[in-house]
């Protein structure tokens, strides 16, 4: 039987929905073995919350040097522990944290690697979204161990509650990976909205909105949704360039993204399009985005959107 | 202090891109020097302009730092890196080979990293991304090959060349990292570091006589090496198609609200 080394992934010491969504898509390939990296005597406390996916066995790796020196040391400590469980693949979460940790294991481990996947097969054929989702690639690994990353959100979890056999696993950190030291670390700014590429909605506002975001932020959090920002709002200075959605921004793929005032050059579009359904409000009826919206209002944001925020609040009460 | 910063050439980002069997087309579209990599050029200067300056600028003697770009890719991208030139860099390394199309981001790092360890540099810039794709593991490939510290993702950069030290502050979507190195070190800058400079009509002129120094393979000493990843097709999804479009005659927004519960997305 194969063994897939997944990466745990965690956010505020709970495992997320992402760890489940990795290991549905490892058990296609063979028995998953979820990675657990934590500081000194927190291993069984953050492996008890990796309670669902199909997972077979958890091992814990605990060590001081994941706070000091993040990527490299959990990229170091990863290498050998698919090293010693002789994994026929690496699946990690596709997140800023989760691409760093895949470039260093593949170059340690000597193996190709595929960033970004949407969906892994059992024979390890890799299905990614390129060119903003306008064309789909299905790519492998030909060389050592393939190292795939996922993106969040993309399969369905198979949520079953696991019951993994537990083992700790003791690692040597190289010095090479300690060259950098973490000297603080604050947790994200939440603000009360899920994260970006992670929200099951999304509500943008671009250039129409003139630098005001009430009204889109009002129907977001009506919605439950994150808020995004074209280029030309985050380069304006109205929104955080956290929030940018685009080719040069954050690509989300939520159930139903709601662009207001937002014209949808290729730029954006590039960022958004595989969303299930789109939803535009822009006063400009040329608006490239109409094109692929699946309901569009030409108006303006200010009357549309509090108009519907009511509408929407009501169907709810 | 010599600080490289590494650069791509990649087709413009508000075009079409498309595929040609298994590879993008290059050739088709206007190509450009990748947006993200120009906060990587600036932050270079700047780091140099707050501590001397280069040897072509800052000081009538000139000062004792240099940026120099290294790229990767075919002979046009020199066009690339003349605007990272006019910006106010150096002079630049073009790498440059046929048994190089086609490279995988592990080839492209061991070519990249042999020539930063030849280069003698203290410091090596990088954006985070290409906007083509997209993998964002460049910086962190690198950072394993040449055993430096990685500071990537940095918002903000400190570099004390007498301590030689360097000091980031790190933004993900994990939070914000305080994070300090000796150098060498490889950092990538995420594009809300800096506002890149326009180069000045003088800098373009200057980029003109500054020299791009074209290596091949065997001049790199990288033997070349296949790509560890293929793709096995590419295809082209169905264009989405217009929906319903209503124009608001004042009741759009209850229209919206309508259409969400209908989807039962509310």
């Amino acid at each position: 039987m194969s063994t897939v080394i997944i990466l745990a992934d965690f956010q505020g010491g709970v495992s997320t929905k992402t760890t489940a969504e990795l290991a549905t898509v490892g058990a296609r390939i063979g028995d998953v073995c979820a990675v657990v990296l934590a500081p000194v005597g927190e291993g069984p406390a953050l492996a008890a919350t990796v309670k669902q996916g199909p997972i077979t066995s958890i091992v814990i790796v605990e060590a001081k040097d994941f706070a000091e020196h993040g990527v490299a040391a959990a990229a170091d400590a990863l290498s050998q522990v698919a090293k010693a469980k002789s994994a026929d693949a690496i699946l990690v979460a596709s997140h800023a944290f989760g691409k760093e940790v895949a470039a260093r294991v593949a170059i340690t481990l000597e193996s190709g690697i595929i960033t970004d996947a949407v969906d892994v097969a059992g024979d390890k054929v890799a299905t990614q979204l390129i060119f903003g989702g306008s064309t789909t690639v299905h790519s492998t690994v030909t060389h050592g161990i393939p190292v795939i990353t996922l993106r969040p959100n993309s399969v369905e979890a198979d949520l079953t509650a696991s019951s993994a056999a537990t083992e700790n696993f003791s690692v040597t950190i190289s010095d090479n990976s300690k060259k950098s030291l973490i000297t603080s670390t604050e947790p994200p700014v939440k603000g009360g909205r899920p994260e970006l590429t992670e929200a099951s909605i999304v509500v943008s506002g671009g250039r129409g909105t003139n630098g005001d975001f009430a009204a889109v932020e009002g129907f977001a959090d009506l919605l439950g949704a994150a808020v995004g920002a074209s280029r030309a709002a985050t380069d304006a200075g109205w929104y955080p360039h956290s929030h940018q959605v685009g080719q040069t921004g954050k690509t989300v793929s939520p159930q139903l993204y709601v662009a207001c005032g937002i014209s949808g050059a290729i730029q954006h579009r590039a960022g958004m399009q595989t969303s299930k359904t789109i939803v535009v409000v822009n006063k400009d009826p040329e608006a490239p985005l109409f094109e692929i919206c699946d309901f569009g209002v030409v108006g303006d944001l200010f009357a549309v959107l509090p108009q519907a925020t009511t509408a929407v609040a009501a169907a709810k009460a | 202090m010599k600080i490289a910063v590494c650069v791509k050439q990649v087709p413009d980002s508000w075009a079409e891109k498309k595929m040609i069997g298994s590879r993008l087309d290059r050739e088709g579209v206007d190509a450009v020097l990748n947006d993200l990599d120009e906060y990587a050029v600036e932050e270079a200067l700047r780091i140099v302009e707050a501590h001397g300056g280069n040897e072509e600028g800052g000081n009538e003697e000139g000062g004792p730092h240099t940026v120099t770009i290294i790229t990767m890719g075919p002979e046009r991208a020199t066009e690339a890196v003349r605007k990272a030139l006019s910006m106010g860099a150096n002079d630049a390394i073009l790498i440059s080979d046929s048994a190089l199309a086609g490279s995988d981001a592990l080839a492209t790092s061991a070519v990249l990293a042999k020539t930063i360890t030849d280069g003698g540099f203290d410091l090596v810039i990088c954006g985070t991304e290409s906007t083509d794709a997209r993998m964002s593991v460049i910086p962190a490939m690198l950072s394993a090959r040449l055993g430096w510290a990685q500071m990537t993702f940095a918002s903000k950069v400190d570099v004390d060349p007498g301590a030689s030290t360097i000091s980031i502050t790190r933004v993900t979507e994990a939070g914000v990292d305080s994070i300090k190195a000796s150098l060498p070190a490889v950092v990538s800058v995420v594009e809300k570091i800096n506002e890149p400079r326009y180069p000045s009509f003088k800098g373009i002129m200057a980029a003109k006589k500054k020299t791009i120094e074209t290596r091949d393979l065997a001049t790199v000493g990288v033997s070349p090496v296949s790509a560890w990843s293929e793709v096995k097709d590419a295809t082209l999804r169905p264009a989405r198609s217009a929906g319903v479009i209503v124009t608001d005659s004042g009741d759009g927004g209850s229209a919206l609200a309508t259409f969400l519960a209908e989807k039962k997305l509310i």
